[in-house]
C-alpha cells in the first residue's frame, strides 16, 4: 500500500508545479490569443467532462441521480452558490430515494 | 516592498469562511470516496493537505484504485490542473514586481478555483499576508472535511453516503454552468465536452479508454476547437 504514497507525492508535486510556474517565472502577460483562450475554455471543459454522465451513476438509483442532476442545473443556471447547488442536489437525491427504497 | 500587515491576515481569514464551509461540504465526499477506494484517513488527508485540488483529487482516486500507471496520473493532473496555470499568471500580475520568490511559493501553495476567485476580485494589490489568511482558513476546512468523510463515512448511514456522492458534480456544476449565460461560447463547450464525454463512455471501442484519458481526450479537443472557433477577445473575460 506504499505505492499509494507515491501516487498522492507524485501528484502533489505536479499541481503544485503548475501553481507555482506561473507565479514565480511568468511576470509579463502570454501574447499567444490561442493559448490564452484554450486556457479559458479548459476548466469549463474538463469539468463538464467529469460530470456527465457520471452524475448519472453517483448515487444508488439513477432516477436520484438524475433529480439531483436536474437540481443542480436549474440553481446553477440561476446562479446560486456552491453550498447551495451542492447541499440541494444531494437534498433532492434523498428525498427521491426516501419513495423508491 | 511591502507583504502585508497582521490585520492583512485577518482580512483573508474573514474571507475565506464561505469557502471554508463549501469546501467542508465537498471534501466530506472526497473523504468518503477516498475509503471506498481503499485510502487509509491519514491517506485521504495526506492527499488534501498536498494538493488542495477537488477535480484533481477525485479523478486521481480512480487511478490510485486500479493501480494505474504514473504517466496516467501525472498527465490526467497536468491537464485536469492546467487552469490553474492561467490563474497563476493572472495573480501574478496583482502581485508587486519586486515580490520576493519565497512568498510567491507560498501563495501558489493555494490556487484553487475558489481562492482564486476572491483574490483576484480584491482591491488593489495583493499582499501575501492576505493569502496566506485565505489559505488557512480555505485548507483547514478542507482538511478537517477530508478527516471527518474518512473517518466517519463508514459510520453514515448508506443512503446519506449514496447521496453525498452527488456534492462534487454539484460543486462543479455550480462552477460552470453560471458562465454560459454570458458566453454562447462557454455553453457549447460545456454541452459538446459533456456529449462527447458520453458518446466516450458508451460507444462500442471508444468505451475501452479509461475514464482518466477520457476526460483528457475531451478536454484538449473541445478546448482546442473553441480556442480556434471562438477565440477570447483581448481583454475580455477573465
Amino acid at each position: 500500500m506504499s505505492k499509494v504514497y507515491a501516487y498522492i507525492l507524485v501528484m502533489a508535486v505536479v499541481t503544485y508545479a503548475i501553481r507555482a510556474i506561473p507565479l514565480t517565472l511568468i511576470r509579463k502577460e502570454i501574447k499567444s490569443k490561442f493559448i490564452k483562450s484554450f486556457l479559458y475554455y479548459v476548466p469549463y471543459a474538463t469539468l463538464a467532462a467529469m460530470t456527465f454522465p457520471a452524475i448519472l451513476s453517483a448515487t444508488d438509483y439513477w432516477m436520484s441521480s438524475v433529480v439531483g442532476f436536474a437540481v443542480a442545473m436549474i440553481l446553477a443556471f440561476n446562479k446560486k452558490s456552491l453550498l447551495t447547488v451542492a447541499s440541494c442536489a444531494c437534498a433532492a437525491a434523498f428525498i427521491v430515494e426516501l419513495f423508491i427504497r | 516592498m511591502e507583504v502585508g500587515k497582521i490585520s492583512d491576515f485577518r482580512d483573508g481569514c474573514r474571507d475565506a469562511i464561505p469557502i471554508c464551509l463549501g469546501y467542508i461540504a465537498v471534501s466530506f465526499a472526497f473523504g468518503i470516496e477516498s475509503s471506498k477506494a481503499q485510502l487509509t484517513p491519514l491517506q485521504a488527508v495526506m492527499t488534501s493537505l498536498l494538493n488542495v485540488t477537488s477535480a484533481g483529487q477525485f479523478s486521481a482516486l480512480s487511478i490510485i484504485e486500479a493501480q494505474g500507471s504514473f504517466i496516467e496520473l501525472i498527465v490526467l493532473q497536468f491537464i485536469i490542473n492546467l487552469r490553474y496555470m492561467l490563474m497563476s499568471t493572472a495573480l501574478s500580475q496583482k502581485l508587486d514586481p519586486e515580490l520576493p520568490t519565497p512568498y510567491r511559493l507560498g501563495i501558489s501553495y493555494g490556487v484553487t478555483d475558489e481562492i482564486f476567485g476572491v483574490s483576484v476580485l480584491k482591491k488593489g494589490k495583493l499582499y501575501p499576508m492576505y493569502s496566506y489568511g485565505l489559505i488557512f482558513v480555505s485548507v483547514f476546512g478542507w482538511v478537517l472535511g477530508t478527516f471527518l468523510g474518512a473517518e466517519s463515512g463508514q459510520l453514515m448511514p448508506h443512503r446519506l453516503i449514496s447521496c453525498l456522492g452527488l456534492a462534487i458534480y454539484g460543486m462543479f456544476i455550480a462552477i460552470i454552468v453560471p458562465d454560459t449565460r454570458k458566453s454562447s461560447a462557454v455553453m457549447a463547450v460545456v454541452a459538446s465536452a459533456m456529449a462527447l464525454s458520453t458518446l466516450f463512455t458508451y460507444a462500442p471501442i471508444l468505451n475501452h479508454i479509461s475514464s482518466g484519458f477520457r476526460i483528457i481526450i475531451v478536454t484538449v479537443a473541445v478546448a482546442a476547437a473553441a480556442s480556434v472557433i471562438a477565440p477570447i477577445k483581448e481583454d475580455g473575460d477573465e
